[in-house]
């Protein structure tokens, strides 16, 4: 855990170093701003419990966007860079190192959406928000960030460069979030299994409405693990080649 | 210290090494040379634990690289060809990052950092970026790196490539100081520095060791060795005439004379260095420098680069 911790800090420190984080933090306040104002807040009346919803909506958009931003340098600029070596030399296991690193995007992702937090904190001002709404509406995010995040860390380890690992990780994010469309043209129960692997569809609106399912905690933990898996699967396959 | 058997390493149907074996005794100071390509790199990648290999044992302290790799990294620092440094960090921060992934506790650590600091002159840029960091000083603390943790063997792949005339004198100076605190596996294309610094060479060609020993064996192995250089105050022709009265000299000629310096050029079967001292003193020749010519590592290296197997029974083999 020592390494693990280690190396998360380490990340961290660099996302605060360079400017890649606080471009990416930029971008999403930016864009979730505009979206805040524009779609939560304009047009006709709302209910505050709607406009929240909207809120978490738009924001898991960005949330999958950034994570994907946020991971594609976790593993393949160490690689690019030739750093990975000095990881891959310590007393150091490979799980640790990818945990390390998908540990601090989280932790960055976490602190990004917290910053997001006066949004929400707005509607105060003409209206009412239960604090479950809100903690479900986070824990919704927060989660789906993690999976998305996961799945980028594996795009990571599979790439050379950075832009390949954005190109893979995006991929697998938009083909997960897409098995909705593929449940829709197959038939039982090959739809029901697709329509539970989607990232999105059934999953992350129950928090946007404040509802926590179990089931839906389960299955962000899970794609997070198994991503997490993968990636440490690749790491170790690549002291082979 | 490392027992390494019959090691092959191949990236899909080509082998980068083959059928590997050799041995390092604890406190030597081994310089690995070969050509690009020949399989340095993947060599000392799979002794630094970076790469398994496809077949063979590699045993280092007793422990077995694929079985413990974990308490093998341990006791291993690792200087690859291009240093893993974080541009972003600060040399300070950097190595002690370094120290506690390589488990030095958290209370050693800054006075770890502060001797690879020392060992390797980096005091004055402790709290530098290392992206600022002139190339001599990042390969400092890329050498600080591999061994702030004390380990018991220093792995260093061209510690000196890019490094300018007066930063490689630096480099081959802090490397001789680590002699007797660390076993040294060294890999460089300076022949130079492999002959000024190591004890011992394993030379490695397409994959496969193809000569191991001193230089002086290999010289003896390949019937080269080499020519001796002597600068001499005065008259070159005297100075030749009591050379060429020592026992073992096979020929010796006046290479150049001007402004009252001779340099003589001398040929001998074997190392005769400290006969040719006694007969220019005795002979009352002013000496002013004798030394081996650099160009005998060169050549042995050549044959056996182009493939011309040492004397004897295939590798040489070197009884420590």
């Amino acid at each position: 855990m020592t390494a693990t911790w280690l190396i998360a800090r380490r990340e961290l420190g660099a996302y605060l170093r360079t400017m890649t984080g606080y471009i990416i933090v930029a971008a999403v306040l930016l864009v979730d701003g505009v979206l805040f104002n524009a779609m939560a807040l304009g047009g006709s009346d709302k209910r505050s419990a709607e406009v929240l919803r909207q809120f978490f909506f738009f924001s898991s958009g960005t949330t999958m966007i950034a994570s994907v931003f946020l991971s594609m340098r976790l593993m393949a600029e160490e690689r690019q860079t030739g750093t990975l070596v000095l990881l891959t030399s310590s007393p150091v296991r490979d799980r640790e190192i990818v945990l390390g690193k998908f540990l601090s995007g989280f932790i960055f992702l976490a602190l990004m959406t917290l910053a997001t937090a006066f949004m929400p904190a707005m509607i105060l001002v003409n209206g009412k928000v239960s604090l479950g709404h809100l903690c479900a509406g986070y824990l919704g995010l927060l989660l789906l960030g993690s999976a998305t995040l996961a799945i980028g860390t594996f795009g990571s380890a599979l790439a050379r460069s950075q832009v390949l690992a954005a190109i893979i990780s995006g991929s697998l994010v938009v083909t997960i979030l897409i098995l909705w469309l593929v449940a829709a043209i197959t038939e039982r129960p090959l739809n029901d299994v697709f329509m539970a692997l989607a990232l999105y569809q059934r999953h992350q609106p129950p928090f946007q409405v404040g509802v926590v399912h179990v089931r839906d905690v389960v299955y962000y933990l899970a794609v997070t693990y198994f991503a997490l898996f993968a990636a440490t699967r690749v790491l170790e396959a690549r002291r082979w080649r | 210290m490392i027992a390494v058997r019959d090691l092959s390493k191949y990236y899909g149907e080509r082998a980068a090494i083959r059928d590997l074996t050799f041995e390092i005794q604890r406190g030597e100071v081994i310089g690995f040379l070969g050509l690009n390509g020949a399989g340095k790199t993947t060599t000392l990648k799979v002794l630094g634990c970076v790469l398994l290999p496809t077949s063979g044992r590699v045993v280092v302290d007793g422990l077995e690289v694929t079985e413990r790799p974990h308490e093998v990294r341990k006791r291993i620092g690792f200087l690859p060809d291009s240093p893993p440094l974080y541009n972003e960090m600060t040399v300070g921060a950097y190595l002690t990052f370094a120290a506690r992934l390589r488990g030095v506790p958290a209370r050693d650590t800054a006075a770890r950092v502060t001797e690879a600091e020392d060992k390797t002159a980096l005091r004055d840029v402790h709290g530098e970026i290392i992206g600022s960091l002139s190339h001599g000083y990042r390969q400092r603390v890329g050498l600080a790196q591999a061994m702030v943790h004390k380990p018991a063997l220093l792995i260093l792949d061209e510690p000196t490539a890019g490094l300018d005339p007066v930063q490689i004198v630096e480099m081959r100076n802090l490397m001789r100081r680590l002699r007797g605190e660390h076993t040294l596996l060294i890999s460089s294309h300076f022949l130079a520095e492999i002959s000024q610094t190591c004890d011992r060479l394993l030379v490695i060609q397409a994959g496969e060791i193809v000569a191991q020993g001193s230089e002086e064996e290999l010289a003896a192995k390949m019937g080269t060795s080499g020519d001796i250089e002597i600068d001499v105050r005065g008259d070159g022709q005297r100075a030749l005439d009591v050379v060429r009265g020592v026992p073992g000299v096979l020929d010796a000629s006046v290479a150049h004379q001007e402004s009252g310096e001779a340099m003589l050029r001398v040929q001998a079967r074997e190392d005769v260095r400290p006969a040719l001292v006694r007969a220019l003193v005795v002979g009352g020749i002013d000496l002013l420098r004798l030394d081996r010519s650099a160009s005998r590592l060169e050549s042995i290296f050549i044959q056996l680069a182009r493939g011309q197997q040492p004397a004897g029974d295939g590798a040489i083999q070197v009884q420590q």
